[in-house]
């Protein structure tokens, strides 16, 4: 079953991140996609060509609503003005569920515009979980949290990322977006077996996966969203849907975004797994 | 810095800590600086909620954030405002965002309006942009009339039909999307060649290219001359219009909710424009806005 009450029992497929340089290909060619995922901030706009162009691609597509800039884990409440957008734009795309990041950026109404990481504390956890419940009582539909790639940790936190996740969305009661390059990233910079994560998480609470590229440099690896996605990431998701079972799938690409049908052709490669086609891979994985 | 639990920060000591030393300027090769604000020890901030790791001590993985918090805001701000990069030069326009963006740092979900107070402020800190101050702070209220026109509200006008009945005791509002500024020059047709330009070299790279050029561009020598200007939304796309003086104040008084007889009196107050020649002027002004779809009814309320 790839549908859950985390993501509105919807069978999605895979679907890519939809960007500015290919609109012209989407509305040229109208190629099948199984869905789109949208920043909803680039629309969260009163007026003009972003939602116009929004408007044209839901007349065709599915669109699903990924945020970033909730920021979950920020201690300052939430902007009422945000709340009030985010649920305008919920009603327009029909978004069956959406995400954002498990995370915090804003700290007494200043925003850094980044995903930055929190601390897993027992508070953190609380406050969290607090605001995820807000959150999702607000905009009546399913909310996913997703985890983060980070480069650095606290001297604070009192368990592994894995778990504070699990703490968060169970006290929560919402769904996981679960960014298998961004487990990725972050066990390669706090040194931790990705596979330990993966597979900890509480699978029946993932509503989405995210597969992605990223940059690797000489100290730490950079989530930049530019590359192909690389097999030790496959070999994550492979193992996720094993756990899983298929779950909607979407490649994001965000920099040096390359073709429209490059960018799908990649994101298609996860329905090697997603239907059980490659046992090797996922032998592998094990 | 530190709670009762044994120095164990809590989670918002801990987010103001990160946010402050997020937000401090970077040295001039691009680092963190090695004391923040109050004195202390940047090593120290940093130790005192990040751990180190194998390869990166604590100052190391706060800085990685502290580059990325720049990287990406000094990007926003320069799509938002090329040309005012262009003529103040690259340099110049670092200095002039940093400097900016540490008196204003975003107070907005969305970095769609992290330059909502640069016009104000560049006006406040000539020191900011060089020989050409004046210039510098027209460019950049016509480009951030440009941010607000691309996506603000759009109203439905009213009719050439509804505006004839109107008389002198009528209010009215302006379509949001309007945008109009009173401008020293003449400065409206050089933004919109040095947009054309930035596009060009966007989509010859394919890719945003690099800026390589820190010096001020060689442009056209403007001369001061008091322009009235209005950046509007046609069919999607953002158009600017040049206005008479006293069409911009009959416009400015309209949008400040002056009823038209008023109005009109302050888009004339010592105008050259003879007695007998403003009802004409008038009508075709109606007209013209009438056509644009700038004039809309009263807001409920207002
Ligand atoms: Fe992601």
């Amino acid at each position: 079953m790839p549908g859950n009450r985390f993501n509105a029992y919807q069978n999605h497929g895979v679907g890519i991140g939809l960007r500015i340089p290919h609109y012209e290909h989407i509305f040229a060619r109208k190629p099948v996609v199984d869905w789109f995922e949208i920043i909803s901030e680039n629309y969260m706009i009163d007026a003009g060509r972003p939602l116009a162009t929004l408007d044209r691609i839901l007349e065709q597509y599915r669109v699903v609503q990924h945020g970033v800039s909730m920021y979950f884990g920020s201690v300052t409440a939430p902007d009422p003005e945000h709340l009030r957008r985010l649920k305008q734009l919920v009603r327009r795309t029909k978004t069956p569920w959406l995400s954002d990041h498990l995370c915090w950026g804003s700290v007494d109404g200043t925003y850094t515009h980044d995903l930055l990481p929190l601390p897993y504390t027992w508070e953190a956890v609380e406050r969290t979980a607090e605001r995820v419940r807000r959150v999702q009582d607000f905009l009546e539909i399913p909310v996913a949290v997703e985890n983060v790639s980070s480069y650095a940790a606290f001297t604070a936190s009192e368990m592994t990322e894995w778990d504070f996740l699990t703490e968060v969305v169970e006290r929560a009661d919402c769904g996981i977006l679960l960014d298998v390059n961004n487990i990725y990233v972050s066990a390669m910079n706090h040194e931790f077996n990705p596979m330990d994560y993966v597979n900890a998480v509480p699978a029946h609470r993932v509503a989405q996966i995210h597969i992605a590229g990223h940059s690797k440099y000489e100290k730490y690896i950079l989530d930049t969203h530019d590359h192909p996605v690389i097999d030790p990431v496959w070999d994550l998701y492979a193992r996720a849907i094993e756990r899983c079972g298929p779950r909607p799938t979407l490649l994001e690409w965000d920099d040096h975004i390359p073709s429209f049908d490059e960018v799908h052709a990649e994101a298609l490669k996860a329905n090697r797994y997603l239907h059980g086609q490659a046992p090797e891979l996922v032998e592998a994985a094990r | 810095m530190s709670d009762a639990r044994n120095g164990v920060m809590s989670l918002e000591e801990i987010q103001r800590a990160m946010a402050a030393a997020v937000l401090e300027p970077l040295t001039a090769d691009e680092g963190m600086r090695e004391r923040a604000a109050d004195g202390r020890a940047m090593a120290d901030v940093a130790a005192s909620f990040i751990a180190p790791n194998g390869r990166l001590n604590a100052f190391q993985r706060l800085e990685i954030y502290n580059r990325q918090y720049w990287l990406r805001v000094l990007g926003s701000l320069e799509e938002d405002f090329p040309a005012l990069r262009a003529v103040v030069g690259g340099n110049r326009f670092h200095a002039l965002s940093v400097a900016y963006l540490t008196a204003h740092p975003s107070r907005s979900f969305t970095l769609r309006n992290l330059g909502s107070k640069l016009v104000e402020w560049l006006t406040a800190h000539p020191e900011f942009a060089g020989r050409r101050h004046a210039l510098a702070v027209d460019v950049a209220r016509i480009e951030w009339a440009f941010v607000v026109a691309f996506d603000s509200a759009g109203r439905a006008p009213l009719t050439l039909n509804h505006i004839a009945a109107l008389d002198g005791g009528s209010r009215l509002s302006l379509q949001p999307h309007l945008q109009l500024m009173a401008l020293a020059y003449a400065a409206d047709e050089l933004v919109l060649g040095l947009h054309q330009r930035e596009k060009r070299l966007t989509s010859e790279a394919g890719v945003e290219h690099e800026r390589e050029e820190s010096a001020p561009e060689k442009l056209p020598r403007l001369r001061r001359k008091n322009t009235w200007l209005a950046a509007h939304r046609v069919d999607l796309s953002v158009y600017y219009r040049r206005l008479e003086r006293e069409e911009y104040l009959t416009l400015d008084a309209l949008r400040q909710g002056r009823p038209m007889s008023e109005a009109l009196d302050e888009g004339f107050a010592g105008s050259a424009i003879l007695e007998k020649q403003r009802a004409a002027c008038v009508q075709g002004w109606f007209g013209t806005w009438a056509e644009l779809g700038w004039i809309c009814a009263p807001e409920a309320g207002a």
